[in-house]
């Protein structure tokens, strides 16, 4: 053998020379600052991206009130005088929203002006006092000071979105809506206050009363039926093939076939959804129930994957010890394999249904992108998801939506970083290494 | 035996949501996006002043919407579905075989327009000029060829001396349909050998009509009108395609073209003068009135004249509503359920 080496390659002296190794070490200089600028490229864009993200988004946080002196005319609320929620609960209250933006400003005639006027506070201004009402029915026939919501343009106003100096046909905001906003902010009866019906509301066409709530709700009932459909499947898959499977022609096949479905693209199992759980066992459309067999199917792969590849790294020396005892192989790893290699498996569920939460297409097809306002209330009423949530804003005409957008993917990047960062301290508290 | 009974209570879940499916207190509309924002306003406005549930709204594109509509009679069907275009003879076909009886409602008119950034001149378009900008193939000398124009002054000389460059809805769009439609066969009519060809052979005639260039000077945006808008401010020298709605909201930073000569403005649609509109329409399977709670009250409140007049909360949304006497006469038949024929 030694011979043959011998006569085949001559022996080579290393170069030693000066010239050669300062090649080398620029070699590796240049090496080492394509992989700084490589890191250096991706964590700007991703700076870029979230700088963007927040700053058009921030302002969504906070939204527009406006004091009215409204008098709750007695005749027009109560009329009988024995305050029956059920006579208030009916009551329009917006007419009485509209007579003191009039007072306010008596010197505005004409249907048109007052029809704009009236603009300058939501639509929700409704909701606002009957809630004041049937919390205070004695206040019924004095006049309340009342904080009612801006209308959207009002609110971008207020937030620095409109362009004062620009053309008035260049602009959102009519001259006229300008000076009544000027005249009502000199008065301190203009406010930016914490914007509570983002987190607590359903959507809504009117951008100043679109909540995430009940997206945040359906993405959780969704997460809720993934989980418990997909992990349990799939840490029994995972430990029937590792731990008890033959190695035989059918367990590749399978193998193949799990590492395949991890890539498939979700709108595929959207369509599959769609035919079997929809159409075949006639499901419920736009439900989380669906929605949440439909993305198990999807993360199924991942978990599978990732818990076997926790499982091969427990070492083997820990069964031959727990069978060496006498453990049986149930046993084995149950008491042992399986919770050495817990930390593993639920890292991967974890990543896996982050996935899941970041997904719209696969609901596409079953319904789920729909404007639905009812906050859902079980795994069958209709419900969105977050993306979906953002989906739907960043495809709608009124202009404040933009930032509602970007707030609704600030919420949703917060909830991924969440899970991502369980998932990483799971990891460092727990797992073992060998 | 955690995982026991989180089994156990899944396939509970699926045995309750199998009986959940067989009732419905919750109307559900399917079809265009273009109506999306009109029938979501109504529902919202329905649910907040009813004693219904507020409806689902579905935006799966007219054709969609169709075939869903059409598939049959029972609560996994939905009740109501809307359209940036009249019914089709075949979809009211398919529609009859399932033994459903539609009624239809006429909402009111959108407008099609050709939008730039306000960085630029205001353009001044005639149909013809929209088809020779556009089509895959134009008339050169009585013989068509593939679109030679590469600028809009080549065109016409009145024209700017700028580059053609043209976002537009891709073909699944109704937007696009109705535009090419309006603007692209208006034009082609224009041509004395496309109109004989007209005569004699509609088909191919819709073929050179309907055929929009593919060289790179119409560029498919995809369906989300306010990334064409974007595009627009970043990019003055394009003209972008969409519905008036988008327009009306983004008034600060694009300009409408005029078309024929005519700005599209809210009232030149309404009037009928602004040529690229289109009729705007909600279908209902009488079937389900009474069946599903609220179908018959949803269809009062969306031709209230609160709603859909123009004193209405839709024209804020972008509607152009139906002219007086159409509008009662719509509603007239809208709330007696007439049932459609064709």
């Amino acid at each position: 053998m030694t011979e043959m080496t011998a006569s085949a390659a001559p022996f080579r002296r290393p170069d030693l020379s000066e010239a050669h190794l300062r090649r080398r070490y620029s070699a590796e200089r240049r090496f080492k600052a394509y992989g700084i600028f490589a890191i250096a490229a991706a964590t700007a864009m991703l700076l870029v991206l979230l700088s963007s993200i927040v700053a058009k988004g921030y302002t969504a946080f906070s939204q527009t009130y406006i004091a009215l002196d409204i008098a709750l005319d007695a005749d027009r609320i109560d009329p009988s005088g024995d305050q029956d929620p059920q006579v208030l609960r009916k009551v329009k209250y917006q007419p009485l929203a509209k007579a003191a933006l009039r007072d306010r400003f008596p010197e505005v005639s004409g249907r048109r002006d007052k029809r704009a006027l009236s603009k300058l506070i939501s639509g929700s201004a409704d909701v606002t006092l009957r809630k004041f009402v049937m919390a205070n029915p004695d206040t019924i026939g004095t006049t309340q000071t009342i904080w009612v919501k801006a209308s959207d343009e009002i609110d971008s106003l207020r937030k620095g979105h409109v362009d004062r100096g620009a053309q008035e046909s260049d602009r959102l905001v009519s001259d006229q809506a300008l000076e009544w906003f000027d005249h009502l902010e000199t008065d301190g009866a203009v406010d930016l206050r914490f914007n509570t019906t983002f987190f607590t509301a359903g959507d809504s066409r009117e951008p100043e009363q679109a909540g995430i709530w009940g997206a945040t709700v359906g993405s959780f009932l969704m997460l809720i039926v993934t989980l418990a459909l997909s992990f349990p499947v799939g840490v029994l898959s995972a430990v029937y093939l590792e731990e008890f499977a033959p190695k035989n022609r059918w367990t590749d096949f399978i193998e193949v076939n799990i590492n395949n479905l991890a890539a498939v693209p979700s709108i595929v199992f959207g369509l599959l959804g769609l035919a079997v759980f929809l159409n075949f066992f006639g499901l419920p459309r736009s439900a989380p129930l669906a929605g949440g067999m439909v993305l198990a199917l999807m993360t199924l792969p991942t978990i599978i994957i990732a818990a076997r590849a926790a499982l091969k790294a427990v070492p083997p020396s820990i069964r031959e010890a727990a069978l060496g005892v006498g453990a049986s192989k149930l046993q084995t790893v149950t008491h042992h394999v399986l919770p050495l290699a817990m930390p593993g498996v639920l890292t991967g569920t974890i990543l896996g249904s982050a996935r899941a939460l970041g997904e719209t297409a696969p609901l596409l097809m079953i319904g789920m992108v729909a404007f639905i306002v009812d906050i859902p209330g079980g795994f069958t009423d209709p419900a969105t998801a977050l993306p979906v949530q953002i989906y739907l804003w960043a495809d709608s005409p009124e202009r404040a939506f933009v930032e509602k957008t970007s707030a609704a993917i600030i919420v949703l990047l917060g909830f991924l970083i969440m899970m991502n960062a369980i998932a990483v301290l799971l990891r460092k508290r727990f797992e073992r290494r060998w | 035996m955690i995982k026991h009974s989180l089994v156990v209570a899944a396939l509970a879940g699926l045995a309750l949501s199998a009986t959940a499916a067989s009732a419905r207190d919750q109307i559900r509309i399917v079809g265009s996006s273009t109506v999306f924002p009109f029938s979501t306003a109504v529902a919202e406005q329905f649910g907040k002043t009813s004693d219904f549930k507020t409806p689902v709204v579905e935006s799966t594109g007219s054709g969609g919407g169709m075939k869903l509509f059409c598939s049959g009679i029972g609560v996994e069907h939905p009740d109501i579905t809307n359209a940036s275009r009249r019914i089709k003879a075949s979809e009211f076909e398919k529609c009859g075989k399932a033994g459903i009886t539609i009624t239809e409602v006429k909402i009111g008119f959108d407008g099609i327009v050709l939008a730039n950034s306000k960085a630029n001149e205001q353009l001044s378009l005639t149909k013809q000029q929209i088809f020779k900008a556009l089509a895959k193939k134009v008339p050169v000398d009585g013989k068509l060829v593939d679109n030679p124009y590469k600028m809009w002054s080549e065109i016409d000389p009145s024209l700017p001396s700028k580059k053609i460059e043209v976002l537009g809805p891709p073909p699944t769009s109704g937007t696009r349909d109705a535009f090419v439609e309006l603007a692209m066969e208006g034009g082609a009519k224009t041509f004395e050998s496309l109109a004989d060809l007209r005569k004699s052979d509609k088909k191919a005639f819709k073929a050179v009509a309907h055929g929009i260039r593919e060289d790179g000077a119409y560029v498919e945006a995809g369906e989300n009108d306010n990334l064409i808008i974007q595009k627009l401010q970043a990019n003055p020298n394009a003209l972008g395609i969409f519905g008036f709605s988008f327009l009306d909201q983004n008034a600060d930073k694009i300009q409408g073209s005029k078309v024929e000569g005519v700005e599209p403005t809210f009232e030149n649609i309404a009037d009928g003068q602004y040529g690229v509109s289109r009729s705007l329409y909600f279908y209902v399977k009488k079937e389900h009135v009474g069946v599903v709670p609220g179908i018959a009250e949803f269809v009062a409140e969306f031709t209230d004249e609160g709603t859909w007049s123009e004193d209405g909360y839709l024209v804020d949304k972008g509607l152009i509503p139906l002219p007086d006497a159409d509008r009662k006469a719509m509603g007239a038949s809208a709330n007696g359920m007439a049932p459609l024929s064709m």
